[in-house]
């Protein structure tokens, strides 16, 4: 049986979530069965960049009206400023020739990283499962993540 | 060294090079040599630690100015 590697993405930013694919990338790559779960602002990572959320109620409304989220949309965890740091960080990465956010989840899925995303999270901000890209493979909760965990060796939270 | 496949991995940075290694070993039968041409510098530790993982044997680095050259030979 392979080893394992889970990681709990809970950022929403596009340096982290590169981090984080990085990792599951390399685990993936050396043989290793990865398995991410999004949760919290890191379930924004996993959101498709078409289309409105479309949820029930003012607050939640208004809470993915401005955490919209998508590949796309990531900010920077740092230097931001308004876009104008995400902007430039952009050009530093493709000069670089550095895979995007997009680039990086659909290598992932090529290398077998299965994408699971937090039911709680979602019930909570009101976003439904049709918010999300199709690589998602699965919808789970807390159960799910310390199962696969537990029959992991390596275990990161980003 | 001679070598039964090359892999350009030259300007592509971690992880990579070592991803489409762990691609392209799947094309080699075992006990085939893959060349592997790469300048990001994290190469010199990341193909060691990916042979230690996954079985395979690297047999060299060499280092020139423009870059790295690497040798797997694929595990039986």
């Amino acid at each position: 049986m392979s080893e394992k590697v889970t990681l709990v993405v809970f950022s929403g930013e596009m340096d982290k979530a590169m981090a984080a694919f990085n990792i599951a990338i390399g685990a993936a790559a050396m043989g290793m069965e990865v398995s991410m779960f999004f949760t919290f602002w890191g379930l924004n990572i996993i959101k498709k960049n078409e289309g409105p959320i479309k949820s029930r109620g003012v607050m939640r409304k208004m809470l993915n009206f401005m955490n919209r989220g998508g590949s796309k949309r990531l900010p920077l965890s740092r230097f931001h400023m308004c876009g104008l740091g995400k902007w430039m960080m952009g050009k530093l990465m493709k000069d670089a020739k550095f895979p995007s956010v997009d680039v990086l989840i659909a290598t992932a899925k090529e290398a077998g990283v299965k994408f699971i995303a937090c039911t709680n999270t979602m019930g909570v901000m009101g976003v439904s499962k049709d918010a999300f890209i199709p690589e998602v493979d699965s919808f789970g909760g807390v159960a799910a993540y310390m199962a696969a965990a537990k029959e992991s060796q390596v275990n990161l939270f980003v | 060294m001679k070598a039964d496949a090359t892999l350009d991995c030259v300007g592509l940075y971690c992880p990579m090079p070592i991803y489409q290694t762990a691609k392209k070993i799947k094309e080699l039968k075992p006990g085939q040599v893959l060349e592997v041409l790469a300048d990001d510098e994290g190469i010199k530790e990341d193909i060691p630690a990916w042979c230690r993982t996954t079985g395979n044997e690297l047999l060299g680095i060499e280092e020139a100015a423009d870059g790295y050259t690497v040798y797997v030979k694929k595990a039986k």
